[in-house]
């Protein structure tokens, strides 16, 4: 496989999406509403405001997590001062409760930039020049998955900087200063969630290039991404709550079955489905 | 079947190949000779693009030989498709890059390296795009999307050119323009590959016309070959004031028969007695007011094949050509 193939058809990928303010305005909204907006209301509705409602439910709901992940919720500060429940429902929201959305948006973004990728090409008619191109079919698989992955990933890693901030600016000084990432939000950030997005891209990219249009190819994708959201959903909020063995485990896991399903799409695109002429290896 | 021709450097031989129960190619012979303008000529869905998919690989065979550069496309992909330059019947062009962006593209996927932008000047300066390369590809009109394709095709200097209707949809000066430009890299020594229905454009363009039809060759050869299958002997149109005044040709030296209706269409076993005949005339006293050498165009020629075609008594039987006997100049290759 020539890299530098490889890396051509990423960057050209990459810069048409860029290109887009159709594409990126949506991107960049979406997680925005994710890691700023939504963290924002709720983490300063219960340290500013003090909404009293939302603290009792949040403190309700900490008191059904595990007792390790219990635990790990500061009483203390550093001071010696006794945090407040308000503090504690703000640490458990923003540690456990909000990790989802780091499986979300990058799951969402990537899977709407890569249902489109290929069958794109073949609506566009681009796809014959690819066609005829010397890049070979492994080459255009492995530069469209990147470029499919990047934006998605990208958005997070941008939002996971963001709200770690937000974090430590409204619960810091109710716990007793900055606390955030924890062990385990580095760990699913970077074991975990990039392979439930290697996986479900794989698999993506496998619909676009088989189905006939773009229309067909979001809403198979769909179907597919949504299960791996709920997957991926779970499995994170689990590795929070749990010890960093059982979140590296996951994570570990989760690359083998991403390597393997690349393994078995990596074949997927082939130049008859680019000039969509119909399937042959 | 003897091959007069020199070696092919693009050689077909039988090639089948379908998409579910459709046959887009059936036993297809084409060859191409190195330097040489091929025009690949036949109505919508006789096989055109499908050849072209089948010369650079995109596409593999069913059945039959593919051979481009000595090479077999399914197999040395690369190495073939390195050396050819395509432009698709769509231009196939990023609209939301710019001119630079999409050549840089396929500079780079033809393993040019990313400091090209010389060599893309030069290119679409030769084909009068260098002022338009800053702007997106989108906002072009068809006359520039199909120079900047044109110019994609060059860029990496390949040996093999291959065109599919490069001036769909362009206004007739782009189009003369357009074919201009084919006709300037031809001269510099590439071996192009055009299909096209238009047979105007492939009258004034091809060395060699290759006719196809249901998605096999039917008829390959020079024009002024495959015209002299038709109409095997020479004619001379002549219009006297007088119309009888030219029955004083018949039983002439090399006059093979006069036919017509107003202007005498008069048969001959060589042009070159086309000067005697008129001096004939005009010793005879008759005022002549035209003297027209018979040349087929094309499109006498295509009409005539589809004519034989679709008069043919069985598939693969060889009817009589409509000109009447005389030498096979042009290959039957069907």
């Amino acid at each position: 496989m020539n890299r530098g193939r490889m890396w051509t058809v990423a960057r050209t990928d990459l810069l048409q999406l860029f290109q887009a303010r159709d594409f990126w305005i949506p991107m960049g909204a979406l997680g925005a509403i994710f890691f700023l907006v939504i963290p924002v209301i709720l983490l300063l509705s219960i340290t500013s405001v003090g909404d009293i409602a939302a603290v009792q439910q949040l403190s309700d709901a900490v008191a059904i997590l595990p007792a390790s992940a219990q635990a790990k919720i500061p009483s203390v500060t550093s001071g010696g001062s006794e945090v407040s429940d308000a503090g504690r429902a703000a640490y458990a929201l923003a540690v456990y409760l909000l990790a989802p959305v780091a499986v979300v948006v990058p799951l969402t973004i990537s899977t709407a930039v890569g249902a489109a990728t290929i069958v794109g090409e073949r609506e566009r008619g681009t796809g014959e020049f690819l066609a005829h191109s010397p890049a070979d079919v492994t080459e255009i698989y492995v530069g469209k998955l990147i470029a499919s992955i990047v934006p998605g990933y990208a958005t997070a890693l941008v939002g996971f900087g963001i709200y770690s901030l937000i974090v430590n600016l409204t619960v810091g000084p109710e716990v007793g200063g900055w606390f955030f990432p924890t062990e385990q939000w580095w760990l699913l950030m970077l074991l975990v969630v990039p392979p439930f997005v290697l996986l479900t891209l794989s698999l993506v990219l496998r619909l676009s290039a088989r189905v006939k249009s773009t229309a067909a190819a979001q809403q198979a994708s769909g179907l597919v991404t949504l299960p791996l959201i709920i997957v991926a959903y779970s499995q994170s909020t689990g590795a929070l709550l749990d010890s960093p063995s059982v979140t590296v485990g996951i994570g570990l896991a989760a690359w083998a079955l991403a390597l393997f399903s690349l393994i078995v799409n990596i074949r997927s695109v082939t130049r008859a489905r680019l000039l969509g002429v119909g399937d042959e290896q | 079947m003897s091959d007069p021709l020199p070696p092919a450097l693009v050689d077909l031989r039988g090639v089948h190949r379908s998409f579910g129960d459709v046959a887009a190619l059936t036993a297809l012979d084409l060859q191409a000779t190195e330097g040489a303008i091929t025009v690949l000529l036949g109505p919508n869905g006789a096989g055109k693009t499908t050849a072209i998919r089948m010369i650079t690989g995109a596409l593999r065979p069913d059945a039959g030989t593919v051979r481009v550069f000595g090479m077999d496309p399914a197999v040395d992909g690369e190495a073939v498709r390195l050396r050819c330059g395509v432009v698709s019947a769509k231009p196939a062009l990023y609209d939301r890059l710019s001119g630079w962006d999409n050549l840089r593209y396929s500079a780079e996927l033809y393993g040019m390296g990313r400091h090209v932008d010389d060599r893309i000047a030069s290119c679409a300066t030769r084909f009068g795009i260098e002022g338009a390369l800053d702007q997106q590809v989108g906002g072009f009109s068809t006359g520039m999307k199909t120079r900047l394709a044109l110019t994609r095709s060059i860029l990496h200097d390949p040996d093999l050119l291959l065109y599919d209707e490069p001036t769909s949809g362009l206004d007739p000066e782009s189009a003369y323009a357009v074919l201009d430009l084919i006709r300037q890299m031809s001269s510099d020594g590439r071996t192009v590959i055009m299909c096209t229905h238009l047979l105007a454009e492939a009258e004034g363009l091809a060395d060699r016309i290759i006719v196809l039809e249901d998605g096999t060759s039917v008829l390959a050869g020079t024009h002024e070959e495959l015209a002299r299958r038709y109409w095997p002997e020479a004619m001379v149109r002549i219009a006297t004031e007088d119309p009888a005044a030219v029955e004083v040709l018949r039983g002439a030296p090399g006059v093979l028969g006069i036919g017509g209706d107003g202007v005498a269409e008069i048969r001959l076993d060589d042009p070159a007695r086309v000067p005697d005949l008129v001096t004939a005339l005009a010793a005879s006293g008759a005022r002549i007011t035209r003297v027209e050498p018979h040349r087929p165009t094309l499109e006498d020629v295509y009409f005539a094949i589809r004519q034989e075609r679709r008069t043919a008594p069985a598939p693969g039987a060889p009817p009589p050509p409509p000109g009447g006997g005389g030498p096979r100049a042009a290959e039957v290759v069907s």
